[in-house]
């Protein structure tokens, strides 16, 4: 195998991150990614949902027919993310509340089924394990950054912990609402993506094509 | 089960037999999806069943702090139970508007007596969309120190756009002014319908009123009503069908379905 496990693990963190070079999963990163600590519990929901679909799916890659692959590969999702969202229910029930129905989103979320699709169906389950495990670790890393930067400009605190004490409570800050709505996701992540491919530039992408200059006469 | 398929050729038994056959033939097929999601089933409802009375437990929990919440004396970190001791349960018949001294109110269950015939009924006239009602359901009196009744806080659910919305209104002890509205149960849209829960528009309910000499005026729109704003609320931005579904569910539990004829007791000072 040409990676080693360590690079399996670590390679999806930057150089091949999930969310910043494949730019999947992005639905849930805008939707639980205002406070920290709902943004802590998604990660750790999707790193065990991609590790063990994908450790399922390789132990069964011999006998799963190709004419029904993906459904195959969908039970064995489902089943994992309703574990999930009923383990959360019994044991964190305020986080389940506040994920609503994010929790069963992740059995669509386009980084479980990537990797069951690119990766555990070719390779061997301790491997695939790993690989799901590291790419759940690429987006709980941008959903954490991004958690970090929504809490503590949107309201100010970190996993609910005051860090700047707000001008309602009678601190000096005063908080940017915006960062509390979605859309202030989608421009804090499209800035990461920028400062990583700043900081690598292999990761920019090929122009698919070249714009035209029109010659003036 | 074997990850590499070398022993394919010694195949044992009648699974043995079917892992042995081409993976694209029909059977296989049939066999893989029958036995993954029999097994995947029965997983899930493994988990399901042994982590309810957990689950149960964190619902009964949650519907006290929203009763806590709703009669505004819930402080975040208090002891849930030793606070909602102070909450006294009561079963209400809704038809005489007076308590049924019969039923055990800590233990008694709204939702299943709407599905028991003989305590519930079915409605012809149903705005909220609920199918049956209970005759009887559980209240609870919050009570000041000298023991006159400082606020009741009355149970209330209906259908939204895509749920039904379980909640509690807290009404101030002469009946007709709304202290607070709040929801612990219901599966609207995340950012439009489930903005039910959103606090500043809780805070729009404190202190409206119910109804005046005309009947109930209290109504969820974007206009306020001719009877005046003191019986508006504001309806939800991009929720209309969530807004008509709390008007309806609260408009109808409040009327002469619901608790109209308690609320006149409570008036008359006959609780």
């Amino acid at each position: 195998m040409a990676q080693t496990r360590k690079q399996m693990l670590v390679d999806p963190l930057v150089d091949n991150n999930p969310i910043t070079l494949q730019v999947l999963g992005i639905c849930s990163a805008l939707a639980v990614t205002s406070s920290l600590k709902v943004a802590f519990v998604m990660a750790l929901a999707v790193i065990f949902v991609t590790g063990f679909s994908s450790m399922f799916i390789s132990m069964l890659r011999n006998h799963i027919p190709g004419s029904i692959r993906i459904i195959v590969q969908m039970v064995i999702i489902a089943s994992l993310v309703i574990l999930v969202d009923q383990i959360l229910r019994a044991y964190a029930f305020e986080i389940s509340k506040t994920l609503s129905v994010f929790v069963g989103l992740i059995i669509t979320n386009c980084i479980v089924m990537g990797r069951a699709e690119a990766f555990a169906m070719k390779n061997p389950p301790v491997a695939s394990f790993i690989d799901g495990v590291g790419n759940g670790m690429g987006y709980g890393l941008i959903l954490m950054l991004v958690g970090v930067i929504r809490e503590l400009f949107g309201s100010g605190s970190l996993f609910g912990v005051t860090i700047l004490q707000t001008v309602n409570n009678g601190g000096w800050y005063v908080p940017n609402g915006m960062l509390l709505l979605p859309p202030s996701a989608f421009f804090i992540i499209g800035l990461i993506i920028w400062a990583f491919r700043t900081w690598k530039p292999d990761q920019v992408e090929e122009r698919e094509f070249k714009i035209q200059t029109v010659e003036q006469h | 089960m074997s990850d590499e398929m070398t022993n394919a050729d010694a195949p044992k038994g009648l699974i043995g037999r079917f892992l042995a056959l081409p993976t694209d033939s029909v059977p296989k097929t049939v066999f893989v999806a029958v036995t993954l999601c029999l097994v995947a089933s029965m997983v899930v409802s493994a988990f399901a069943v042994s982590l309810r009375p957990i689950q149960e437990v964190n619902k009964a929990k949650d519907k006290q702090i929203n009763i806590l919440q709703v009669a505004g004396v819930y402080e975040p970190g208090e002891d849930i139970g030793e606070a909602f001791s102070a909450f006294e349960p009561h079963v209400l018949d809704l038809a005489t508007g007076q308590f049924a001294p019969d039923f055990d109110a800590t233990a008694f269950d709204d939702r299943a007596a709407a599905d028991d015939p003989d305590l519930s009924r079915e409605l012809d006239d149903d705005p909220a969309g609920i199918g049956r009602q209970s005759n009887y359901v559980t209240i609870y009196l919050l009570r000041q120190e000298d023991g006159s009744i400082d606020k009741v806080i009355l149970p209330l659910h209906g259908y939204g756009l895509w749920s039904t919305l379980y909640g509690f209104i807290a009404l101030e002890s002469n009946g007709n002014d709304i202290f607070g509205l709040q929801f612990y149960e219901h599966a609207e849209t995340p950012g439009l319908g489930a903005e039910v829960d959103n606090p500043r528009w809780k805070a729009l309910w404190s202190g409206k009123k119910v109804a005046n000499d005309d009947g109930i005026q209290i109504t969820v729109s974007k206009s306020p009503p001719p009877a005046g704003v003191e019986y508006h609320v504001d309806a939800l931005a991009g929720a209309t069908l969530t807004s008509n579904g709390v008007d309806n569910l609260v408009r109808f539990w409040l009327g002469k379905e619901g608790y109209a004829p308690f609320l006149e007791n409570l008036q008359a000072g006959a609780i």
